[in-house]
C-alpha cells in the first residue's frame, strides 16, 4: 500500500500542532487518507511534541511506523526521531540552528538543509515564520501541490487577513522553491487521489455525532483529553442549538446533564478519568431514577493524575463498576472517528431507548488523533423525535413514571406535562416514585416491591444488549491468530493485519463496538472457533480479557498489553503475532 | 406563563389547571419539626401565585429536609446529597418555562454541597433555593453541621464545636446572589411571603429557612429563636443597600434578624445564554439535519 509519513518536531510553543493541522488538511484535500498523531506533553512552553501525519489512497488506521520526510525545528527532534527514518527518508533543518553529525542519520537516508531562519527574515524577524519556509519544504518533499498548500496554510488564519498571512503564504513558496532547487521529492512522495476528505479528531467527531443525535446540553469541566468537545461544542453552539455549560466541577457536570435530561433535552457530559471517578454517584443516580445520560470517557494514562498527554485503555473496570448497587448501563467503544460520531448517536439513542446512562469509552489516541471521513461516511438528517410523548396508563387515569412493564422500560413524562407529575427519586421508589426506602422499608410488601423494581431496571440490560452493536469480526473466518482488542488499539491492529497478509499470515480481528452488555452468544460464536488468540489492549491487566472471561469463561493466554502511555504501532503488534505464531 | 412547556403539549390530564397542593404521601419529618412550616409557607406562596402544578419542579438532595418534593404534587426531583442544585440547573436550561424550587438542609447546602451554592449565585441562574436550616445532621442522628454554633455539643463533637460556622447570609451576599432572605418556620405567613417573593424574582433567591430540629439540636430551639429574632422590614433595612445588608448578616446572637436583607436585578444566566434567546430549549428542534456548514471545519 503507497502511504507516506511525515513527521515535524519541536518544543510546545513551537508551533508543531498547527504545522501538522496544516499537512494533514493538505493530505485530506488531495483525496488521500489520513492519520494524524499530535504526541504532546503537559507542558505549555518547552519539552518537546510532534506531529506524524501518515497519508495514503487507501484508509489508515494508526500513525503507522518510522516516517519518511522528518523537520527537526530542534536539536533534540533529529536526536530522538532521526533512527525512525525509513530508507529514502530524509530530515529537514536549518543548519542556523543545529548541527546534525553526518553519521547520526541513517544508511539509506539524507538530510536537506533548509536556512528557514533566512528565508523568514525577507519578511520579519519574528523567528515564528521559519515554519512557514520548513513546511514549505515539507510540502515539496511530501508531493503536496504548493497552492493546494498555500491555501491550507491561508485557511489555518481563519478569517484573518493581512500581511501576517501573506507572509506565511510567500514563505511557504520560498520553502518549497529551495527544497526543489536542492532536493527531490521522497520516493514515497504522494499524488492527488480524488474528492477531499474531511478531517477530524475522535472528539470532534463524537461533538458533531451528539449534535446529530439531537444533543441540545453538554456540560462538562476541563479535562484532557476530553476537552476539545466541549470547545468544538461550544464553538458551534448557536448554530447547532446546543447550550454549553463549563461546570464548576465534574460534579456540577454530571448532574446538570441528569437535570437537563430530566427536564426534556438530550443531554451529555465528556470527562477522563479523574473527572469520571467524581462522576460515579451520579451515575447511579441516573440509573436509579431511569434518566437518560450519554458520558463520554476519555481515557489517559492513570492512575490518579498519571500521565496527564498520554493514551491508556485502563478504566474499562471502572466504566463496568462505577457506581453502588447494580443498575444497567452500556459502554460503546468506537476505534476511529467515522465509528466514533456513529458511536454517539447510537449512544443517544440507546440512553433515549432504555432510560439509563450510555457510557461512550474513547481515550486519548482516538480523542485527539486526526483521520479522514468520506463525506458520504457522515449523514447529519439523523431522526430526532420529540421527547414528549403522551405517557397514558391506561385506565386508572393515575400516571406510574415506574410502572412495570414487559421490557423494564415505563412511559416518562417530561415536567410542563399536564397530569403527569412525577418524583425521580434516587431512593429505592414504587412505581410511582415514591420512597419505599423509610417507612415502608423492611415491610413484606415492599420487601418484594423493591425486588420486583429491580428486575424491571435490570432486565433493562438484556435490551441493551439486543439493541446495540454486536461484536464484529474484520478478516476469513479461518485464520491462524485472532486478535481480539477493543476501542482505539482497534487501528493499529487493523494495520498490523495488512503487514501480517503481506507475509502471507492470515489473521482476523474480533472487537467489541459494545463492550458491555456482553453479547455472550456473539462473542463465543465468533471467538470458540479460534485457532489461536491474541488479546492486545492498552492497559497493565487486560481489562476487556478479564471482562470476557466472566461473562463467557473464555480465557486469552496470549497478550499484548502495553501502559507506558503510547500508543500501539502497527510493528510491535505484528512481532508480538509472529511470536504467537511460532508458539511463543 | 406564555413559555411554559404546557403550551405546546397536548392536554392529557384534567382540563382545568390546578396548583401544587399536598400529595397522597405524609410527611415523614418528626411532630414538631420546623420543616412543616417550610412546606406551609411553600405550599402556601404556590397558591398564592396560582402556578400550574405542572409548571413547579421541586428538586431536593438528602437530609429529612430533601424529602419535601414527595410530600407536594408538582414535579420532583429528590437526588443525591448535596447536588441538588445543579440538578435544578439543568432542569432550568432545559426548560426555562418552568419554576425551579430547590429545597434542602444546611448540611446538603452548605456542607457537601456548598461549592454549588456559590457558583448557582455568581451565575444568578433563576432558581428559588430554601434551606431549612437546623443546624444539625438530623438523618444520621444528630452530628455537627456547618452552621452548628462554636461549643455546640453533638455526637460528632462530643465536646462542643471547635469551629466557625458559616454564615449564609454573608456568604450569599459575598456570591452574588441577587435575593437574600431569612425565614423563620415559627412564622411560617412571613415565610410564605418571602418564599413567593423569591419565587417571583428575576434571578437567583436565596431563603435561609430557620427550622429547628426538635429531636436532635436542643439548642437552637423554637424558643431561642423566638427570643431573638426580629423583622428587618420593621427596623427600617433599605433590602437594595449591599453594605447594610453586610452588616445586617453578621447579626447572630442577642438578636437575629429575619426577612429580605438584599433584592438586586441582575440578568439572568439564562438572559445571557445566546442560544436560550429561541425559547426553552425543550421546544427548540433538535439535531442538525441540513447543517452542513458545521462541516466546515473539517474541510
Amino acid at each position: 500500500m503507497p502511504e507516506i509519513l511525515v513527521r515535524a518536531g519541536g518544543q510546545a510553543g513551537d508551533g508543531i500542532a498547527s504545522i501538522g493541522e496544516t499537512l494533514a488538511k493538505s493530505f485530506a484535500r488531495m483525496g488521500l487518507h489520513l492519520f494524524g498523531l499530535n504526541a504532546y506533553q503537559s507542558v505549555i512552553r518547552g519539552g518537546h511534541v510532534w506531529f506524524q501525519a501518515r497519508a495514503s489512497p487507501e484508509r489508515v488506521y494508526s500513525q503507522g511506523d518510522g516516517c519518511d520526510v522528518l523537520y527537526a525545528l530542534d536539536a533534540n527532534t533529529a536526536e530522538v526521531h532521526l533512527p525512525t527514518l525509513r530508507q529514502g527518508g530524509v530530515v529537514v533543518y536549518d543548519p542556523e540552528k543545529f548541527k546534525i553529525d553526518p553519521a547520526r542519520i541513517p544508511v539509506g537516508a539524507t538530510a536537506l538543509e533548509v536556512p528557514t531562519l533566512a528565508l523568514a527574515r525577507k519578511y520579519t524577524p519574528q523567528s515564528i515564520l521559519q515554519n512557514a519556509a520548513g513546511m514549505g519544504a515539507l510540502a515539496y518533499l511530501s508531493g503536496i501541490p504548493l497552492p493546494l498548500f498555500q491555501q491550507a496554510i491561508s485557511d489555518s488564519f481563519g478569517r484573518k487577513k493581512g500581511e501576517v498571512v501573506d507572509w506565511n503564504v510567500q514563505c511557504a513558496a520560498d520553502g518549497y522553491a529551495h527544497a526543489k532547487a536542492n532536493g527531490s521529492p521522497n520516493l514515497h512522495a504522494a499524488s492527488p487521489a480524488g474528492e477531499p476528505k474531511l478531517l477530524m479528531t475522535g472528539n470532534q467527531a463524537i461533538a458533531l455525532g451528539a449534535a446529530a443525535a439531537g444533543c441540545k446540553f453538554l456540560a462538562q469541566y476541563p479535562m484532557t483529553p476530553a476537552s476539545t468537545i466541549m470547545h468544538w461544542m461550544a464553538a458551534h453552539s448557536r448554530e447547532a442549538g446546543v447550550v454549553v455549560k463549563q461546570a464548576e466541577d465534574e460534579l456540577a457536570a454530571i448532574h446538570m446533564a441528569i437535570g437537563a435530561s430530566y427536564g426534556g433535552v438530550r443531554a451529555m457530559t465528556a470527562t477522563s478519568g479523574g473527572g469520571f471517578s467524581l462522576m460515579v454517584e451520579a451515575l447511579g443516580m441516573a440509573g436509579m431514577c431511569e434518566i437518560p445520560l450519554v458520558v463520554v470517557e476519555s481515557q489517559r494514562a492513570g492512575p490518579s493524575t498519571g500521565l496527564p498527554t498520554k493514551t491508556e485503555q485502563g478504566d474499562l473496570a471502572l466504566m463496568l463498576g462505577a457506581g453502588q448497587g447494580e443498575f444497567p448501563r452500556a459502554i460503546l467503544a468506537p476505534s476511529h472517528p467515522v465509528e466514533a460520531y456513529h458511536a454517539a448517536i447510537q449512544a443517544f439513542a440507546l440512553a433515549e431507548a432504555w432510560q439509563t446512562p450510555v457510557l461512550l469509552a474513547s481515550d486519548l489516541h482516538l480523542s485527539e488523533s486526526y483521520a479522514t471521513v468520506d463525506r458520504s461516511e457522515i449523514d447529519l438528517n439523523v431522526p430526532v423525535p420529540s421527547l414528549y410523548l403522551n405517557p397514558t396508563n391506561g385506565s386508572a387515569g393515575e400516571y406510574l413514571r415506574y410502572r412495570y412493564t414487559e421490557t423494564g422500560v415505563s412511559p416518562r413524562s417530561l415536567p410542563g406535562q399536564r397530569g403527569l407529575q412525577w418524583i425521580a427519586a434516587s431512593d429505592e421508589h414504587d412505581e410511582k416514585g415514591h420512597l419505599i426506602s423509610d417507612v415502608r422499608s423492611g415491610i413484606p410488601l415492599w420487601v418484594e416491591e423493591r425486588s420486583k423494581m429491580m428486575r424491571k431496571r435490570m432486565h433493562k440490560l438484556e435490551g441493551l444488549a439486543l439493541d446495540s452493536a454486536p461484536p464484529v469480526r474484520e478478516g476469513p473466518e479461518a485464520a491462524d491468530l485472532t486478535f481480539v482488542a477493543w476501542g482505539s488499539t482497534i487501528g493499529a491492529v487493523r494495520d498490523a493485519r495488512e503487514i501480517l497478509r503481506g507475509k502471507g499470515k492470515a489473521t482476523n480481528l474480533v472487537h467489541f463496538p459494545t463492550v458491555y452488555p456482553v453479547h455472550v452468544p456473539q462473542t463465543l460464536a465468533l471467538l470458540e472457533p479460534a485457532k489461536r488468540t491474541l488479546l492486545v489492549e492498552a492497559n497493565y491487566s487486560g481489562q476487556l480479557g478479564r471482562l470476557l472471561r466472566t461473562e463467557t469463561g473464555l480465557v486469552f493466554p496470549n497478550r499484548l498489553l502495553k501502559y507506558d502511555g503510547e500508543p500501539f504501532y502497527p510493528m510491535e503488534i505484528v512481532a508480538r503475532a509472529l511470536e504467537v505464531l511460532r508458539g511463543g | 406563563m406564555a413559555d411554559s412547556a404546557s403550551a405546546t403539549v397536548a392536554p392529557t390530564g384534567p382540563p382545568l389547571r390546578m396548583v401544587v397542593g399536598k400529595s397522597d404521601v405524609k410527611p415523614t419529618w418528626c411532630p414538631g419539626c420546623g420543616d412543616y412550616g417550610v412546606i406551609a409557607a411553600v405550599e402556601m406562596s404556590l397558591k398564592k401565585l396560582q402556578i400550574p402544578v405542572e409548571e413547579v419542579v421541586l428538586v431536593s438532595g438528602i437530609g429529612c429536609s430533601s424529602n419535601l418534593p414527595h410530600f407536594l404534587n408538582s414535579y420532583g426531583f429528590h437526588g443525591i446529597h448535596g447536588r441538588s442544585i445543579p440538578v435544578a440547573e439543568g432542569i432550568r436550561w432545559a426548560n426555562h418555562g418552568l419554576h425551579v424550587i430547590v429545597t434542602g438542609g444546611d448540611g446538603d447546602g452548605f456542607g457537601i454541597g456548598a461549592g454549588h451554592f456559590i457558583h448557582a449565585m455568581r451565575r444568578n441562574v433563576k432558581l428559588t433555593y430554601i434551606v431549612m436550616d437546623n443546624q444539625i445532621y438530623g438523618l444520621t442522628t444528630g452530628q455537627a453541621s456547618p452552621t452548628s454554633m462554636m461549643g455546640h455539643k453533638t455526637k460528632s463533637t462530643p465536646d462542643g464545636v471547635i469551629e466557625n460556622p458559616i454564615d449564609p447570609i454573608a456568604l450569599a451576599l459575598a456570591a452574588g446572589a441577587t435575593y437574600v432572605a431569612r425565614g423563620f418556620s415559627g412564622d411560617v405567613k412571613h415565610m410564605a411571603e418571602l418564599v413567593a417573593n423569591g419565587i417571583q424574582h428575576k434571578g437567583f433567591a436565596f431563603i435561609d429557612a430557620l427550622s429547628p430540629c426538635v429531636t436532635y439540636n436542643k439548642l437552637n430551639t423554637f424558643d431561642w429563636f423566638r427570643q431573638r429574632i426580629y423583622k428587618l422590614e420593621s427596623a427600617g433595612h433599605d433590602p437594595s443597600n449591599l453594605g447594610k445588608a453586610y452588616e445586617r448578616s453578621l447579626e447572630w446572637g442577642e438578636k437575629i434578624p429575619i426577612g429580605l436583607f438584599y433584592r438586586a436585578e441582575r440578568p439572568t444566566y439564562e438572559d445571557l445564554e445566546e442560544v436560550l434567546e429561541a425559547g426553552p430549549l425543550a421546544k427548540q428542534p433538535a439535531g442538525i439535519a441540513g447543517k452542513e456548514t458545521l462541516l466546515d471545519d473539517f474541510r
